[in-house]
């Protein structure tokens, strides 16, 4: 393949299960050395698109080329310079964490005494140097994540591939791993990641589509989407009581746009203290009020209608 | 052209992934394990002591369609390590690789490396041949020493009962990929009982019914007792050749089509 080409590109691609449609025609195209992420719901299309590149799922329609290559034709030359976490950690419960590392190692047909090296550098890359003789059972969530994404740098891949990095684990475990992530990402591994949180995107995508019921509704830097989408600053109200629509015909002219949810009210709005100053002068009192930076999730939100997390 | 070399390329590559596999399991054995290999191996001595010889004193001697006359152990003993070399496999590849595949989902790491259904396939029959072979030498080692058969028969019989391994590993293998929870196991260990009493195995098949003995003369573990029994009682003819065709199509036919099942299962 011919420099300055698109290690991923994907066009009109689908996957459908039965009637279903996981992936409605999406347009995607990845570069080398940059951090791209889907960013959408659960049951957006993110897996179904991640395991369509991993080569282990093959498409219904569209095209697609993996580092120049024929995903389905040459699954396993495209699968050897791949590094796959999957949503789900398909660790071997049979196995010590270090066998683990080794064993998949071989996988990839890597000679023993270097999988014994490699094995030793990412357990030490992913903090797992102390338990590498325990099984892998008794390992916390995060621990067992951080083995999954060792597995997959077991084979020095060009793309590293991350379906929900940090889903199910604790504040604490999930910085370690972004911040793990971003050290790869500095080396110049290029990183495709999906994922649910707004923050993990943008701590650590430099570039994401916003994927919606199988389709792309956006795509673009975080900030770039944030500008186009959102405003700087957001106010989010709570009012006390059942119902926040009877506050929201109140707030009209405030701003560029109100929103509101079932539990709140979001302004969307240049100035936010000015904004909140605004609403008290109109003889109102929320219970709460926060003003924020405009994020990924207000982008979400004005493009679906819905939040991210239901 | 890129696509020539590739056959000859595909061969070394994928029984080096499928030995990635087997080396898969090797690591992964532990303590517990010795004890399975133990029970597959005593079960079969169990019943030559039991039947073969305790019952054989009954039954005295036997005379065999080709003429030859041997002790009712001696006819016994070859169907025993014919049944055990089918168990062997049949336990790693249904069991173990049923389990590997829906519980502890292993597989779904693996094909995520350039490792194919296939490859998993050969892999994991490879090491329940190692596993089979195991039970069958020791097996044969007592028959030799309980002169029931001679060495140099025993010799031979020994890539006899590895292919009846390999046989029957991978219709197990294509049995697990069929089986939808554990349950369906007691169906298929009643299958499994059913062949080891009907196979020719305690009763020679000529005893029965024409109807029947033609239905038990298709069935694979019936081939393989005749295999094995022709070559450690040392009859002659070239029927042997009718059992080793059916038993090599079996197993070709088997492996292809649980790794065709296990693609349509992993792949999603």
């Amino acid at each position: 393949m011919t420099i300055g080409q698109p290690l991923i590109q994907a066009r009109g691609l689908v996957k459908r299960f039965g009637d279903f449609t996981a992936v409605d025609g999406i347009d995607v195209e990845v570069r080398r050395g940059e951090a791209f992420g889907f960013l959408g719901p659960n049951g957006a299309g993110k897996s179904s698109t991640m395991r369509m590149i991993g080569c282990i799922s093959p498409p219904s329609g569209g095209e697609l080329r993996i580092l120049g290559l024929d995903p389905v034709r040459d699954g396993p030359a495209v699968r050897a310079r791949l590094g796959v976490c999957p949503q789900l950690d398909s660790l071997d419960p049979e196995l010590t964490v270090r066998e683990n590392l080794t064993t998949y190692a071989r996988y990839f047909g890597i000679p023993r005494r270097v999988a014994r090296e490699r094995a030793a550098e990412l357990l030490d890359f992913v903090q797992l140097t102390e338990r590498a003789e325990s099984r892998v059972d008794p390992l916390s969530g995060g621990m067992k994540r951080r083995l999954t994404i060792a597995r997959a740098l077991v084979n020095d891949p060009e793309i590293v591939l991350l379906d929900e990095p940090t889903t199910g684990l604790d504040p604490q475990a999930r910085h370690l791993v972004w911040e793990r992530l971003f050290r790869l990402k500095q080396q110049g591994v290029t990183l495709v990641l999906t994922t649910h949180y707004m923050d993990e995107a943008e701590q650590l995508c430099d570039r994401l589509v916003v994927m919606d019921g199988g389709r792309i509704v956006a795509e673009g830097s975080p900030r770039a989407l944030i500008e186009r989408h959102a405003t700087r600053e957001v106010v989010e109200l709570r009012f006390a009581g059942d119902s926040q629509e009877a506050f929201a015909g109140k707030l009209d002219g405030l701003g560029e746009r109100v929103e509101v949810l079932p539990d709140r009210i979001l302004l969307y709005v240049s100035d936010g203290d000015a904004a909140v100053a605004e609403v008290s002068a109109r003889g109102l009192d929320p219970a709460g009020v926060l003003v924020r930076r405009g994020s990924l999730e207000d982008v979400f939100l004005h493009l679906t209608g819905r939040t991210l997390i239901d | 052209m890129v696509g020539l070399p590739l056959p000859r390329l595909a061969g070394v590559t994928g029984a080096r992934r499928s030995a990635a596999i087997a080396e898969r399991n090797l690591t992964a054995l532990r303590s517990a394990y010795w004890l399975v290999l133990v029970s597959g191996f005593l079960e079969p001595v169990l019943y030559l002591l039991s039947i073969g010889i305790g019952v054989g004193a009954l039954v005295g001697d036997l005379t065999l369609p080709g003429g030859a006359v041997v002790s009712y152990a001696a006819f016994v003993a070859p169907a025993m390590l014919a049944s055990s070399a089918m168990s062997g496999a049949l336990s790693e590849t249904t069991f173990n690789f049923f389990g590997k595949m829906k519980y502890m989902k292993l597989y779904d790491g693996v094909i995520a490396t350039p490792v194919q259904p296939f490859e998993i396939a050969l892999g994991e029959l490879g090491w329940a041949m190692a596993r089979g072979g195991l039970y069958s030498a020791a097996f044969l080692l007592i028959m030799v020493a309980l002169d029931l058969t001679t060495a140099a028969r025993a010799l031979v019989a020994f890539p006899a009962a590895v292919l009846v391994g390999f046989a029957f590993g991978a219709l197990g293998m294509t049995v697990a990929t069929l089986l939808r929870s554990w349950q369906d196991f007691d169906l298929m260990g009643s299958a499994q009982f059913t062949l080891f009493l009907f196979s020719g195995t305690f009763v020679p098949a000529e005893a029965y019914p024409a109807a029947v003995r033609w239905l038990v003369e298709l069935t694979p573990l019936y081939r393989s007792v005749h295999l094995i029994r022709g070559v450690c009682v040392g009859e002659s003819g070239w029927s042997w050749l009718l059992d080793v065709a059916y038993l090599v199509a079996l197993t070709a036919g088997m492996l292809a089509l649980a790794s065709r099942r296990m693609g349509r299962l992993l792949y999603l």
